[in-house]
């Protein structure tokens, strides 16, 4: 066995060595920057990688003598012991960054119903919050998501330990690093002006390293799998991390000013730099928002259900047609530009073919519950991970009708898109996350069961009604925006000026606000019963039968 | 090699090539013998002996 072989997980070992040499050596250029540097947000991140490394110097030592101490973590029933550590951390960190995005977005909708909430500061501007406010739920929220619930599903289902020992530490941490290196980056005023791209160079940089461990880290764990097959949501996973690393590469492909500048220039230019953009921004939507969490489908809702996914066939079809798919929608983003008609006319064809993938998946998701439908009474977990489903099938119908170039005439540039994305990001992203979260820190923390379940009532009722005032206010605004400013009067003139549009939105923004509140009040509720089930509390009455604790085993053979 | 040629290239080589993908790629999914292997990997969730609820 490897591990006769290899020291005890968390002592030194050459890895460490290894990753303490480069911190030294990253904490050396980073002195230097900073040293050097005329740029003051240079000098302040290059502090924040100063301390980055030195912590991280440290924290491999302790945890050297720590382990040493404290003896190896006790195996599970099947003999693994499961690294879970960086998992526990990167749950806590999307419930943290979760409530920190939904936060912003609250802020920035009220901002745009009352601008005089900008206060004339520059960093509350909503053209600095905005992108906190997007990176904040998209790679902060849903990106930390995706890295727990990855590791979770990837052991499990290869019954093997994460590959290395201080990597999965590292990725988890260095993925904070790059979060408030861009957070705090944004709202400084540093920006690359891509947008879901915004951080700059060095921090691209940074990015790609961590990335790059994350995906040799998942790699190396399929590889020393104990069993013959590769799990369908491993292969979601798979193909977000491996997606996700082309893309980041090839659109953030920038020169610097100089190493002590913040400032670089994207090396595209022109139409090419568009497509290039909304091929990433496209499928940062296909591989990140979609495949991630695609992934966290394929595995919590059978195992939440205790069912078997409906049609194991429909996932490999389903797998093999989003990642051909994909990949060509992006130029729908770019209807009526300078972007050649037949490269617009592809975009759209590829999106409107999308959707058969895209309903293929929600069927066999939603079909998993059949013979079970009981448990949406029930089980308020399955309710959630079940309304993420329609939400996914509901936003794949709404976006290729969108993408045709007809419908997009009016749609685009309309708060309707800001309603489209809304529904899947609120409705699908952070359904199935809630739900894996629910399904999840019971059984990393090794809890019985949740803090409350009336609680997830709460949290889902209060952020369903949230979510579809949100996304019907952004309907009725959209449609009335694209509306107006296509009204001509009798003589040709425009009908509206564009601030008469802009007045008509007020109550429409009122009411986004509210909804998005809703939103962050129901996350409020779980961050809550999280932190309530993590100290190991029951809420009185909610105590759970003994019983049900094997069913779900016979029933899974039953099933076979 | 021209614009010209890479287009022409990738617009009948690179169709042949993803479509030759794709129907493995679905050929793989229907295969009949492939069958019991798809019903063992669909209960790869509940294999797991730790401890779950």
């Amino acid at each position: 066995m490897a591990a006769s072989r290899e020291a005890a997980p968390g002592t030194l070992n050459a890895a460490s060595y290894g990753v303490g040499g480069a911190f030294v050596v990253g904490a050396l250029i980073s002195i230097f920057i900073a040293a050097k540097t005329v740029d003051s947000v240079m000098a302040f991140h290059a502090t924040l990688f100063i301390l980055f490394f030195l912590i991280g110097i440290f924290a491999i030592g302790k945890r050297h003598f720590d382990t040493l101490e404290r003896g190896p973590e006790p195996a599970t029933q099947d003999g693994v012991i499961y690294h879970d550590g960086p998992i526990r951390l990167a749950t806590l960190a999307a419930v943290f960054w979760g409530i920190v995005g939904f936060s912003a977005g609250l802020y920035i909708a009220l901002e745009l119903a009352f601008p005089w909430l900008n206060f004339d500061l520059p960093w509350l501007n909503f053209g600095r919050l905005r992108p906190l406010h997007t990176s904040g739920v998209v790679f902060a929220f849903g990106g930390n998501a995706l890295i727990a619930t990855s590791l979770y599903v990837v052991q499990r289902t290869c019954k093997t330990r994460l590959a290395g020992d201080i990597a999965p530490w590292f990725l988890v941490w260095g993925y904070q690093l790059f979060i408030v290196l861009a957070a705090t980056g944004y709202l400084l005023g540093v920006t690359q002006s891509k947008e879901y791209a915004e951080p700059e160079w060095y921090v691209d940089i940074w990015l790609t390293i961590v990335w790059v461990t994350y995906l040799v880290i998942f790699l190396a764990t399929l590889a020393r799998r104990k069993e013959p097959h590769i799990y369908v949501a491993n292969w979601f996973y798979l193909a977000f991390i491996v997606t996700i690393a082309m893309l980041h590469l090839i659109n953030n492909a920038a020169i610097p000013v100089s190493f002590t500048s913040t400032k670089s220039y994207i090396l595209w230019a022109g139409v090419q730099d568009a497509l290039i953009q909304w091929w990433y921004g496209h499928n940062a939507v296909g591989f990140f928002l979609t495949a991630g969490f695609l992934g966290m489908m394929y595995y919590f809702i059978p195992k939440r259900a205790e069912r078997p996914i409906y049609s194991y066939r429909l996932s490999i079809v389903h797998f093999w047609a989003i990642i051909f798919l994909y990949i060509w929608a992006g130029p729908h983003h770019l209807h009526y530009t300078a972007l050649p008609d037949w490269a617009q006319t592809l975009g759209m064809t590829f999106s409107i073919m999308l959707w058969m993938p895209s309903w293929g998946g929600m069927i066999n998701g939603l079909m998993t519950l059949s013979g079970a439908w009981d448990k949406l009474r029930t089980d308020p977990v399955i309710r959630m991970l079940v309304v993420s489903i329609a939400f996914y099938g509901m936003s794949t119908f709404e976006g290729p009708v969108m993408s045709i170039k007809a419908v997009n005439s009016l749609s685009h540039y309309t708060d309707w898109t800001i309603g489209h994305v809304h529904s899947s990001a609120l409705g699908w992203v952070g359904f199935v996350t809630f739900g894996s979260i629910y399904c999840m820190v019971p059984w990393l923390w090794n809890r019985k069961q949740l803090y409350s379940l009336t609680l997830v009532n709460w949290h889902f009722w209060i952020a369903t009604l949230g979510i579809v005032l949100y996304i019907t206010a952004m309907w009725v605004s959209g449609i009335l925006q694209g509306l107006m400013w296509r009204a001509y009067d009798s003589l040709g003139f425009l009908e509206y000026s564009f601030v008469e549009s802009v007045e008509a939105m007020h109550p429409f923004y009122v009411i986004r606000a509210l909804g998005g509140g809703m939103f962050l009040v129901g996350a409020l509720i779980m961050t809550y019963n999280v932190y309530m089930t993590i100290q190991g509390h029951v809420r009185k009455g909610e105590e759970m039968q003994p019983a049900p604790a094997g069913d779900g085993q016979i029933l899974a053979v039953g099933a076979r | 090699m021209t614009y010209e040629q890479l287009s022409n290239f990738s617009n009948t080589w690179g169709l042949v090539f993803l479509i030759i993908m794709f129907a493995t790629a679905i050929a793989y999914a229907f295969w009949p013998s492939n069958k019991k292997k798809f019903e063992e990997a669909a209960q790869l969730p509940f294999e797991e002996g730790d401890r779950q609820s």
